[in-house]
């Protein structure tokens, strides 16, 4: 009785068993199908996306730097271009151990401990992902013991890439701009990988930010395999890149770094142009900063050596300088006149000095002209006939011819920052400053000052068009030039007679002889100017005026010129401004400066050899001068090693605070210099010279 | 019967071990093409082993029955005793301490447990009179001698043993016939307990690789990346894999530990679905071979023993793969037989061993 139960109880136990024993087989069947699923899920259906991943994990690519386009003057000699440059970079995301790789990396590329510590700080400021520079245009052998010790120095990316070139140096910096390691921002924008690449860059000013989008190529890629810790196993196909488009531009770049070196000390501005075409032969503004440097990267201490200049050498002047154009304006206010039914043989005639209403009007001949018509007037550039005329028939028969050309226009060149100044008229005042037009402000305008502000490239333009008698629009792109420009509504017998009268300013014994060529049968024909920026109290005037060479260097009058050549038919017109340059050296006044540069157009050799005579006593040709420069700065401010440091979010010249300021204090000044309203008093009067 | 063989030796489940010896050459085939092609360091030291083991294994096949009963319980105090040295040393020593280090073998007490708690839950349940089963005497005697080397294990911290001892240990209850019902409450308690515990128990490290298993991509580069580049290995092997030698995943070192817990990767990268699938069902053939052990068997204690080990196999191969295929977290599980590493791997052989002496014995009697 007992065992009854017990046997049914393990039997039944057993039975028990075999079931669970059989549920229990059963599940780890489904779990090993469930597995066998899952595995064909993933190398299956998920092939395609783990097969990529698995090559990317692979295969590591190394974006290489496209080649950057070329930009070449009109003859294909190249401005920018490129050579092979071996540089080392630190990627600051790779890096591990810096203490010990920085001194290693220092010795092996034997670097000044100054340069050492100099990477250190750039390291502290650098944004992780962007590469801070360790040494370019390294030798061979250099790069070559950095590139065995790879291994031991994480984070060091040497790289064999290309460097932009400036063959002109400082003479082009204002039209190519320049290329630099892009920002933080710009490679948040895009995300492109090709951004933080060692050893590329964009452009960042000028020609070079502006045609980025044709000169930059497309990066090709260097595949190799790597093992996870980064250890090269083989290399793989290269794709190769795809340089840039070269970027053909209407100026000669002779002429360019000729007229760059003729400007000599001067803090100014050349621009000539195609008188048949608008095409611009040159655009230069001295000094500048050196495009090479700038390229690799400026310390601190350059930096602050530029913006402390006096000379602005950070500006464009030719696009961001404004001036009042002084007596530039005169052969314009011939044509204005004339246009108004002025007789050009009507005299008038100039005793030194005209009152209106409680104020005296001086002209910059103490003694007076005496009786001068319309012709005369602009050989002499008396102030009195245009003042007189300018009253006779009100401004508002000014401007518009003014504008005609070329004042206060916008052109349409690739330059991100073009200030177009001021052309005034009584509209306009009355827009700005709610005030009516006086007759005083059609004096002050007469003479190109008050509120009248041009660019350099604006005068060129005028130049050009009084030469050519057409509406020429300046082009600086090759392939964008604006042929078939249509005649100025201007009587062609005025210009004539302006024409003739320019003639006459080098040639007939007017205010601009020193611009005579030397050059037999061909002549130049032009207009000097002055644009003052002080004023001359009433008491200066009767102690006798200060002369410009006494006075410090940015109360000093603005030289101005404007020209053309040959004179009986033009096919060159230029302009020249040199800020505060006050007719104090001869040789490096306008006159001259625009007959050199006249000369090299029509005969180079001579040119080039009353250049080299001068030059030296200049202190030597733009790079040394730069150089000299730059020793006395750096010895000045006893450099701390911080000031070495490469400024990454170096200001792009064209937006920098020295330029912005240097503009506004000329505006101002201006300002400043004419009264609004008619409260003209005594001793606001005006000096002109020439 | 005509026998070529002494029957001792034809008593041996010649096609079991056949499966096992493929799928322990194919493993050494796997550790070769891991070493970059070469016998040094895994697979020549694994395929020493294997060999000498599975000598072993057979040579336990021999033990009778009732020795593996008699041993079970002393042998379940023993390890108990050692994990709690282990875990005296460890203290005194500064730091968590798995081995054991006996000067000439280090040995991990708590691998031994995995089949020794099988043992000893079946020799409970044998000795336990059939009615008391389904009593709560029949119950908590069964779980404490799972829950404390269980909690010991836990506390070193070894989560994927410990997993594997409460799996192991609650199999042999459930073959015993302890209620469903208490199953059933159990995987619910569990679905309760595993989130408190994620939060409460767990070190912060367990509790990372448990979160980044469930979204491994959060982490590509931290605890994610075994779960990630596995995955890689395995999905961009495709249907016939990228063949012997050919993997980069685990040759470029993509793939951590591709010779240990992701061995499966490392295969299935080279091999394919098809290397993967096989080997599958290499190992469940091996299983399912064990648990017909355990059908055939005649005692209780040999039934439970049987398809417990069995089964411990099988969860040995499943949360491996689990946790190479990304369907759990990584919990240092190694595939048996085909990881680098001698602990798995004497398991495993000793499991086969006993099952290979139960086979022997129920043949004997069961034969004619």
């Amino acid at each position: 009785m007992r065992n009854t139960p017990r046997i049914v109880t393990e039997m039944s136990q057993a039975y028990t068993f075999s079931r669970r024993a059989w549920m229990l087989g059963a599940a780890q069947g489904a779990v090993g199908l469930m597995l066998a699923g899952r595995m064909a899920w993933l190398s299956v259906a998920q092939n395609e996306r783990y097969t990529m991943l698995s090559e990317s994990n692979r295969v590591n690519m190394t974006l290489l730097p496209p080649r950057r386009g070329w930009i070449v003057d009109r003859h294909g000699v190249p401005i920018a271009n490129n050579r092979t440059d071996f540089r080392v970079d630190i990627i600051p995301d790779r890096l591990r151990d810096k203490e010990r790789v920085l001194p290693l990396l220092g010795r092996i590329l034997q670097l000044p401990p100054e340069e050492v510590e100099r990477i250190a700080i750039d390291l502290e400021h650098a944004a992780g992902f962007q590469p801070v520079q360790v040494a370019e245009n390294l030798d061979w052998e250099r790069f070559a013991a950095v590139s065995v010790r790879l291994p031991e120095l994480p984070g060091v990316a040497p790289t064999r890439g290309f460097a932009r070139n400036y063959p002109a140096g400082a003479a082009v910096a204002h039209l190519t701009g320049y290329v630099g390691v892009p920002n933080a921002e710009q490679y948040k924008k895009t995300r492109d990988p090709l951004l933080v690449t060692p050893g590329f860059k964009l452009g960042k000013d000028g020609l070079e930010k502006m045609l980025e989008a044709e000169l930059r190529g497309v990066a090709g890629a260097k595949r190799v395999e790597v093992t996870a810790r980064g250890k090269l196993v083989a290399e793989l196909a290269t794709k190769p890149d795809i340089p840039g488009k070269t970027a053909r531009l209407t100026i000669d770049v002779g002429l360019q770094e000729y007229a760059a070196r003729r400007l000599g000390t001067n803090s100014g501005s050349v621009v000539v142009i195609d008188t048949r075409t608008g095409e611009m032969l040159a655009m230069v503004s001295m000094p500048a900063y050196d495009p090479n440097s700038f390229s690799d990267g400026i310390s601190h201490l350059e930096w602050q050596m530029l913006s402390d200049d006096d000379h602005v050498p950070l500006m464009n002047k030719v696009t961001q300088g404004l001036y009042p154009p002084g007596s530039t304006v005169k052969p314009m206010n011939g044509l204005a006149l004339m246009n108004a039914g002025v007789d050009p043989s009507a005299r008038v005639n100039c005793s030194g000095a005209m009152r209106l209403g409680t104020s005296v009007f001086h002209c910059h001949k103490k003694g007076g002209h005496g009786p001068l018509d319309l012709k005369n007037a602009i050989m002499q550039s008396c102030d009195i006939y245009f003042y007189e005329m300018a009253r006779r028939v009100g401004y508002n028969a000014i401007a518009p011819v003014a504008r005609v050309l070329g004042l206060g226009q916008k052109f349409d060149l690739p330059f991100s920052t073009q200030r177009y100044g001021t052309m005034p008229d009584p509209a306009w005042k009355l827009k700005k400053y709610k005030h009516d037009w006086t007759v005083a402000d059609s004096l002050n305008a007469s003479i190109g000052q008050g509120y009248v502000l041009a660019n350099p490239l604006q005068l060129a333009v005028m130049a050009a068009r009084l030469a050519s008698g057409r509406a020429l629009q300046p082009s600086i792109l090759a392939n964008h030039v604006h042929r078939d420009s249509p005649a100025l509504a201007i009587d062609s017998e005025h210009l004539a007679r302006v024409r003739d009268a320019m003639f006459g300013v080098i040639n007939q014994g007017g205010t601009g002889g020193a611009a005579k060529l030397l050059i037999p049968g061909v002549a130049i024909a032009g207009k000097t100017g002055t644009a003052q920026v002080r004023r001359i109290t009433m008491a200066e005037r009767r102690s006798g005026v200060l002369k410009n060479g006494q006075l410090p260097f940015k109360m000093r009058d603005h030289a101005l010129f404007i020209g053309f050549a040959p004179a009986d038919n033009p096919r060159y017109a230029l302009a020249v401004v040199l800020e505060h340059n006050g007719h104090t050296v001869r040789n490096l006044d306008t006159p001259m400066i625009a007959r050199d540069i006249m000369t090299y157009m029509l005969d180079r050799e001579r040119a080039l050899k009353s250049l080299a005579e001068v030059e030296p006593t200049w202190g030597g040709d733009i790079r040394t001068r730069m150089a000299a420069t730059a020793e006395t700065y750096r010895k000045a401010q006893s450099a701390p090693p911080a000031a070495i440091a490469t400024k990454t979010d170096a200001i792009v010249p064209s937006d920098a605070p020295a330029v912005v300021n240097a503009t506004d204090m000329a505006n101002a000044t201006q300002e400043a210099l004419t009264t609004p309203g008619s409260t003209v008093a005594e001793d606001d009067t005006r000096d002109r010279q020439q | 019967m005509n026998r070529i063989v002494p029957e001792p030796l034809a008593k041996l489940p010649w096609l079991v071990i056949i499966l096992v010896v493929a799928i322990g050459c194919f493993g050494q085939v796997v550790l070769y093409s891991a070493a970059g092609g070469s016998l040094r360091p895994w697979a020549l030291s694994q395929g020493i082993r294997f060999f000498v083991l599975l000598a072993g294994a057979m040579g336990l096949s021999y033990i009778p029955e009732r020795t593996w009963k008699a041993a079970a319980l002393p042998a379940y105090a023993l390890i108990v005793l050692s994990l709690i040295a282990v875990e005296i040393l460890g203290k005194v020593s500064g730091g968590s301490q798995r081995w054991l280090d006996l000067g000439f073998i280090r040995l991990q007490p708590s691998e031994f447990m995995k089949p020794a708690i099988v043992l000893a839950a079946a020799k409970f349940y044998d000795m336990l009179p059939p009615g008391e089963t389904r009593r709560f005497g029949g119950i908590w005697p069964a779980a404490l001698l799972i829950a404390v080397p269980a909690a010991i294990v836990m506390k070193q911290p070894d989560l994927g043993t410990a997993l594997m001892i409460c799996s192991g240990g609650a199999t042999v209850m459930f073959l015993a016939g302890v209620p469903l019902r208490l199953f059933v409450g159990g995987a619910i308690a569990a679905a309760i307990a595993i989130p408190l515990s994620i939060n409460f128990l767990l070190h912060d490290y367990q509790r990372n690789r448990i979160l980044i298993f469930l979204d491994p991509e959060s982490d590509p580069l931290g605890t994610g990346y075994h779960i990630s580049q596995s995955k890689i290995a395995i999905g961009s092997g495709g249907i016939w894999g990228k063949g012997f030698l050919q993997g980069t995943q685990s040759h470029l070192d993509y793939l951590p530990e591709g010779h240990t817990d992701f061995v499966f990767a490392t295969m299935a990268e080279e091999w394919g679905l098809v290397g993967g699938c096989l080997l599958i069902l290499a190992f469940l053939l091996v299983i399912r071979w064990g648990i017909e052990v355990g059908q055939r068997a005649n005692s209780r204690f040999a039934r439970l023993t049987a398809a417990g080990l069995a089964t411990t196999i099988f969860f040995y191969v499943a949360i491996n793969l689990m946790m190479v295929m990304g369907l759990a977290p990584v919990v240092g599980i190694p595939l048996p037989l085909v990881s680098f590493g001698s602990s798995a791997q004497m398991t495993v052989l000793l499991c086969l061993g006993i099952l290979m002496s139960i086979d022997r014995q129920n043949r004997k009697t069961v034969g004619w």
